[in-house]
């Protein structure tokens, strides 16, 4: 009970001491809520820092791992590259050393050849020179030829001024012209003297030439060369010489008069053969056919060997000329016919048995024929072949 | 008694006629009686006697007819007019050899004046009257035919394509091979005259044997024939490769070279016009000309002729040039550009001087080895002058503007490249500084003499817009030197020093 007792006088104390304890509690409390929550943020801070820490670490790890292996790949990828690049560096490299000598190759044989091109425009150079020197001696040469025709035609030009003027010759009495007293001759005078003088072209001259022409055709003569006169006519109204001188026309006259051949002496001596040649020539000339004498048909192309009746018989002859060349025609042998009776008597002609003919004859044998009596000739053997067959 | 009479004034007339008709034909053959002649009406007088009865006087009359038309065309007009030639063709068919000479002799003269008057003669049918006459024994004939054939096929190609259609080539060939010469000339004029006009009628001419008789004449001493030869053969090769081919064929090389030394200047120009006709096609053929030495004789023949006579061989070596760079290299050994330079130089007709200044273009545009022989000649500086000169002729301008540019590009020869640096004008400066700034940055020497000749100078001085090619040029040239010595050069240079001159202040 005593603790009844202190406890219920403890009552009232309880109430202010609850009273009491509870407003200081709550006093604390917030404080010791605020530290509470404080020690809790922080404690759940470390905790989670820590996970997160933790995490972090993983992260590393794993990118550490994750990168070096990229780089690794990276890497690789580089050293093969680069292994390629050097390697096509290489190869173009050697590429570039064949293609070069192959390019000089190919142009300093095919294309463009330094040395021939030197070569040829040396060669050039020499048939050029060549070139100018055989013009050069040809174009010399062509000058002298020249010169040479000018001076001969020089020459001739003087010759034959020293012909037309030959007159002025000197002569014994009298000094020409170039050959002057009084001091050296010309050389025109030496000139004269070498030539002979210029003549006309004279009537003889003109005849020589024309010698060889037949004398037929001198007689259609309007050419002057058959009246050989001079180019200058006679003046018409000359004065009669004195003196016992014939009148000039008729001398002129009979001194040309034309030549009147007679008819034997103009006749060519040719003339016959001529005319013939001239005939046979027209003749051939108009002939349309050169076989003249050809007949129209062609009869005489086609002959058949015909061979002799008498002599053709089915009784085998003289195998020769008979059995290869001739033609056999059994119907027209005579074998099989009665002999003929003029073949009978060896010799008709000459011991002239005419009995025996008209003996015959009246015995009734075949008419008596002309082409048989003609053919009896050539067989003699025959007529005793005929009789033997018999 | 009467009938002599009567007789007697018959023959009197015939008198009178034959002397009117002999004095009109010698008057006729001097120039200033001929005005006189026609205001005294003898077309219309000399017209009927050309019918007379009297062969000779007929003859006469055409001789005197075709002096009068010889002169000039108003009498050839009134020929034509007078309806003269009808009756001349139609007697030229039946009468003897002197009436068809002079009877060819009118036609001739009329056909010669102009194309209408040819065609005026083709009109009337004379074209087969000639050909027969071609045909004819008589050489004179022959000759009279031919030469108004070749007058008439020498106006235009269609008039030449009515003589090779009436049948004129073959006998024209045919001519050619007699013995005379003159008949020779004739035919080879008249055939040149025929081919010069088309290919066609040259193949013509060709497919009727031509060439080869044309081209044994070569060799004939007679220096007109060689002439209407040559002139033939290179008609007919001007038109294509393929005749030019036939012609060489004919082995002209070498004899053509031995026409190029005679003496007649005309056969020394025709030989090189056909050397010439030959070399322009191709390369192979030009190439032919060279091995043959054909180069050689064509500048020795330059060197003996002047004037026109050049004109022909200059052009063919511009033309064997242009083919390729080997042959203008052959041309460069022959000794060719000396001689081009010399022609450049003399010659006064600016055709002439034009050809000469474009064949040295042909030569020197391949390669610098080809520019530096050109360039040594010392032909720049005279083909500068004839660019800048007014009074040359705009073709003579414009080819030797072409040829300096041509040669420019490729020249590296320096010393010939610094007069061009003080007299060009600025287009052609350009192309000279360009080849300075390609050549001194790989070459010590020719820096060292580009400084010493003051030509570093003078590039200082040139004044270019900033961003040109010009400037670009003139900028890679002074990057070729020290700074120092490109300050030194530039203009004002000296005011610069003397203003630092003043600036300074002493060292106490």
């Amino acid at each position: 009970m005593a603790t009844l007792v202190s406890l219920q006088s403890r009552l009232p104390l309880i109430d202010c001491q609850y009273y009491y304890r509870n407003r200081t509690v709550d006093g604390y409390r917030k404080k010791e809520y605020k530290a509470a929550v404080k020690i809790q943020s922080w404690f759940r801070g470390c905790r989670v820092r820590a996970y997160i820490r933790y995490l972090n670490k993983m992260m590393t790890v794993i990118q550490k791992w994750w990168r070096g292996y990229l780089g690794r790949k990276h890497y690789r990828q580089m050293v093969k590259t680069a292994y390629l690049t050097m390697k096509m560096n290489f190869y173009n490299e050697m590429a570039v050393r064949i293609q070069k000598r192959w390019r000089g190759f190919k142009i300093r044989k095919y294309c463009f050849n330094y040395y021939y091109l030197k070569e040829y425009l040396r060669a050039i150079s020499d048939t050029n020179q060549a070139i100018r020197e055989a013009l050069e001696e040809f174009a010399e040469m062509r000058g002298r030829e020249k010169k040479k025709a000018d001076l001969e035609k020089e020459e001739k030009r003087k010759q034959n001024q020293a012909r037309k003027t030959h007159y002025l010759l000197s002569t014994k009495q009298i000094p020409g012209i170039y050959n002057s007293p009084f001091r050296d001759p010309d050389p025109m005078e030496f000139e004269i003297r070498k030539v002979r003088a210029f003549q006309m072209p004279s009537a003889a001259h003109q005849i020589q030439q024309t010698d060889y022409e037949d004398l037929s055709t001198w007689l259609a003569c309007t050419s002057k060369r058959s009246f050989p006169r001079s180019d200058i006519l006679p003046p018409i109204n000359r004065k009669q010489c004195q003196g016992p001188f014939r009148d000039i026309a008729e001398v002129l006259q009979q001194r040309y008069k034309p030549l009147q051949p007679t008819l034997r002496v103009a006749t060519s001596i040719n003339s016959e053969k001529d005319a013939r040649e001239e005939l046979r020539r027209e003749e051939w000339n108009n002939r349309v056919h050169d076989n003249v004498f050809l007949p129209f048909s062609s009869f005489s192309k086609n002959e058949k060997y015909v061979p002799m009746v008498q002599t053709s018989t089915k009784y085998n002859g003289i195998s020769y000329a008979q059995k290869q060349f001739q033609e056999e025609e059994p119907t027209k042998w005579m074998s099989n016919k009665d002999c003929p009776f003029w073949l009978l008597s060896a010799d008709i002609t000459n011991s002239g048995s005419d009995r025996l003919f008209i003996n015959y004859a009246r015995s009734g044998a075949g008419p008596l024929d002309k082409n048989y009596i003609r053919t009896y000739a050539q067989g003699m053997n025959l007529v005793f072949c005929c009789c033997r067959l018999r | 008694m009467s009938q002599r009479q009567v007789l007697q004034v018959f023959e009197q007339y015939q008198k009178a006629r034959t002397q009117f008709v002999q004095m009109v034909a010698e008057l006729a053959t001097r120039p200033q009686n001929i005005e006189t002649l026609q205001n005294a009406g003898v077309m219309s007088l000399l017209r009927p006697l050309l019918l007379d009865v009297v062969p000779t006087i007929q003859q006469t009359a055409a001789l005197a007819l075709g002096r009068l038309a010889n002169y000039n065309d108003d009498l050839a007009e009134a020929v034509v007019k007078g309806d003269i030639l009808p009756q001349l063709v139609y007697s030229l068919a039946e009468q003897n050899r002197f009436y068809k000479k002079a009877a060819a002799f009118v036609l001739r003269a009329v056909g010669k004046h102009s194309p209408q008057l040819a065609q005026a003669i083709v009109d009337c049918g004379a074209l087969d009257t000639l050909v027969v006459c071609l045909e004819d024994f008589d050489p004179g004939v022959k000759e009279a035919s031919a030469w108004a054939l070749g007058y008439i096929a020498r106006h235009n190609g269609e008039l030449s394509q009515a003589v090779v259609d009436a049948g004129a080539v073959p006998l024209l060939v045919l001519c050619i091979q007699e013995p005379e010469i003159a008949l020779k000339r004739i035919a080879a004029s008249a055939l040149s005259d025929i081919s010069k006009h088309s290919p066609e009628l040259a193949q013509t001419v060709v497919d009727a044997g031509a060439i080869a008789h044309l081209a044994q004449m070569i060799l004939n001493l007679d220096a007109k024939l060689k002439r209407q030869v040559l002139s033939a053969l290179s008609q007919i090769a001007k038109h294509s490769v393929d005749l030019a081919e036939m012609v060489v064929e004919a082995e002209i090389f070498p004899v053509v070279l031995t026409c190029l030394k005679d003496k007649d200047e005309y056969v020394k120009k025709n030989a090189s016009t056909l050397i010439r006709e030959i070399a322009k096609h191709t390369p192979e053929l030009s190439q032919l000309i060279v091995n043959a030495g054909g180069v050689a004789a064509v500048i020795d023949c330059i060197g003996s002729c002047k004037g026109n006579i050049r004109l022909p061989g200059i052009m063919m070596l511009g033309y064997v040039a242009a083919h390729s760079e080997n042959l203008a290299m052959a041309v460069i050994i022959s000794k060719g550009v000396p001689q081009l330079a010399i022609c450049l130089s003399e010659e006064s007709e600016d055709h002439i001087k034009a050809a000469a200044a474009w064949a040295l273009g042909q030569i020197g545009r391949h390669t610098p080895e080809h520019a530096r022989a050109v360039a040594v000649t010392n032909a720049l500086p005279i083909l500068l002058s004839l660019y800048m000169s007014q009074d040359s002729s705009e073709d003579l301008q414009i080819k030797s503007k072409k040829a300096i540019k041509n040669i420019l590009q490729k020249c590296t020869y320096l010393p010939a490249l610094e007069p061009f640096l003080y007299d060009a004008p600025p287009n052609i400066l350009k192309h000279v500084v360009g080849q300075f700034s390609k050549v001194l940055p790989h070459d010590s020497k020719a820096r060292r003499l580009f400084v010493t000749s003051g030509g570093l100078k003078k590039v200082q001085e040139i004044k270019a817009e900033p961003g040109s090619l010009l400037q670009e040029y003139i900028n890679n040239i002074n990057n070729c030197y020290p700074e120092e010595i490109v300050r030194y050069y530039s203009p004002g240079y000296s005011e610069t020093l003397l203003q630092r001159v003043d600036s300074y202040q002493p060292l106490v």
